[in-house]
């Protein structure tokens, strides 16, 4: 079966389908184990906090599952922060499946918390998810804490420090800002994960 | 760099776009989803929408409208009107809005605040201040101020309201400057930028843009985050992409 959106309780799925949806893939909403295990894409998407996104995946009995999907699998937004080891935000264990501890921004004079608006995508490495990515396209951001930079950061943005905003790491990829939410660059970009 | 925000906002009433002068006489402005679409085009940052009869009426924002935008806008768009509970957030939230921003129903009951805040995340929770300036000098809130006749001044001021909105919960603050609503000649720039200096959080300004510089202005004197407009953009007078490259040639950073 096709696409499937992990139903983790975050508000915007309904977005993220949608969004599917104008690119001509209809996602089923789905927490069932079995319907996402023989899934060709899984996609979790999430707003919210990590501790309460990791509870629910607990109570859904999705942490194991998750963690051994072989398929390509997207998390946007709180959903990419999920696939790392540690959130700091509540000191959560999250799935393991990313090398990296997620952090809270440091607030400064100049830097607002949460970091929300449009912001630049700047490519890192060569990758089929950055499939017409220009040098100079932004996308659209809400998040109070990031994923620091590794070799898993496909293209990173400036807020503060650099942070990873998409990452890759075998077949798990992350994308911090919302692409349901980034006008065409989010388009495309998601379109690159569903050709993938 | 984070870009500054352009965003139009659409005042809806009966499903509709209106727009009035100093929050009164409102005037039908077109669709919902047509001036949406419009707006994404020329490449607005962000939308929100104001169901303004909403709260004075006791009732929550129509769900229809929010999915008929969600379904067709791929940029981000907050959702605001008599928003008095989780429930009611989440409905809307589901619709697929991004954002929810309470106003008149979190002077009434300021725990919404930590309530949306702790079901949604604080990036999800904006809080709109309509301010006022009294006789005395001071700076004060309104309440209802979709409706005319129920408007109500209260003795909160919007310094102390601010402040405690950001305690609370929100994520973002929307200052409408109502002194300078709808009469085209510039944002409140002293009373955004003492804000400004409370206000950890993004804020946008709101009432008062009739030509490029205002947002300029806005931008680079007040350091706001976002600026909202409605008539300048529902009217013709300022086009986006024009708006864009002017505030670029200024210095400002938008997104192109």
């Amino acid at each position: 079966m096709g696409v499937v959106l992990v139903d983790a309780g975050g508000t915007n799925i309904g977005s993220v389908r949608y969004a599917l949806r104008r690119l001509g893939a209809d996602a089923a909403l789905t927490s069932d184990a079995e319907t996402i295990r023989t899934a060709d894409k899984v996609i979790l998407p999430g707003v919210g906090a990590a501790g309460p996104g990791m509870a629910r995946l607990r109570e859904l009995g999705l942490v194991e599952l998750m963690r051994s999907l072989t398929q390509p699998v997207l998390g946007v937004c709180l959903g990419m922060q999920l696939l790392c080891e540690r959130s700091e935000e509540g000191d959560t264990a999250c799935l393991g499946v990313v090398p990296a501890t997620v952090s809270r921004f440091v607030e400064q004079p100049d830097l607002r918390v949460p970091h929300m608006g449009w912001n630049r995508v700047r490519r890192q490495r060569e990758h089929p998810l950055l499939d017409g990515l220009g040098d100079d396209d932004w996308a659209y951001f809400v998040h109070s804490y990031a994923v620091p930079m590794g070799d898993y950061a496909l293209a990173s943005t400036d807020y503060g420090d650099e942070f990873a905003c998409v990452i890759s790491q075998g077949n798990f990829h992350g994308m911090q800002f919302h692409p349901e939410r980034s006008a065409k660059v989010g388009a495309r970009l998601l379109k690159n994960f569903l050709e993938l | 760099m984070l870009s500054r925000r352009i965003i139009p906002c659409l005042d809806v009433r009966d499903g509709q776009v209106v727009k009035g002068v100093r929050f009164r006489d409102h005037v039908v402005m077109g669709e919902i989803v047509d001036l949406a679409l419009r707006y994404r085009d020329e490449g607005a940052d962000e939308l929100v929408f104001y169901d303004i009869t909403a709260s004075p009426e006791g009732r929550s924002v129509d769900r229809g409208w929010v999915e008929r935008v969600a379904r067709v806008i791929d940029i981000p768009f907050c959702v605001a009107g008599g928003i008095r509970s989780v429930d009611e957030a989440r409905a809307v939230l589901h619709a697929g809005a991004d954002k929810i921003s309470v106003n008149s129903p979190a002077l009434e009951r300021p725990e919404l605040i930590g309530e949306l805040a702790a079901a949604f995340g604080v990036q999800c929770v904006v809080v709109g201040v309509d301010s006022l300036r009294d006789a005395d000098g001071e700076w004060r809130v309104r309440q209802y101020t979709g409706d005319p006749t129920r408007t109500q001044a209260l003795p909160r001021r919007t310094l102390d309201w601010v402040v405690e909105a950001q305690q609370r919960g929100a994520g973002e603050i929307v200052l409408n400057c109502m002194g300078s609503d709808g009469v085209r000649q510039g944002y409140d720039l002293e009373q955004l930028s003492v804000v400004r200096a409370l206000c950890n959080v993004p804020l946008i300004a709101s009432g008062g843009a009739g030509a490029p510089e205002h947002f300029r202005d806005a931008f680079t004197q007040s350091d706001v985050d976002g600026a909202l407009a409605a008539s300048v953009f529902h009217s013709g007078a300022i086009a986006i992409p024009a708006l864009k490259q002017s505030l670029t040639a200024w210095g400002v950073t938008v997104r192109p």
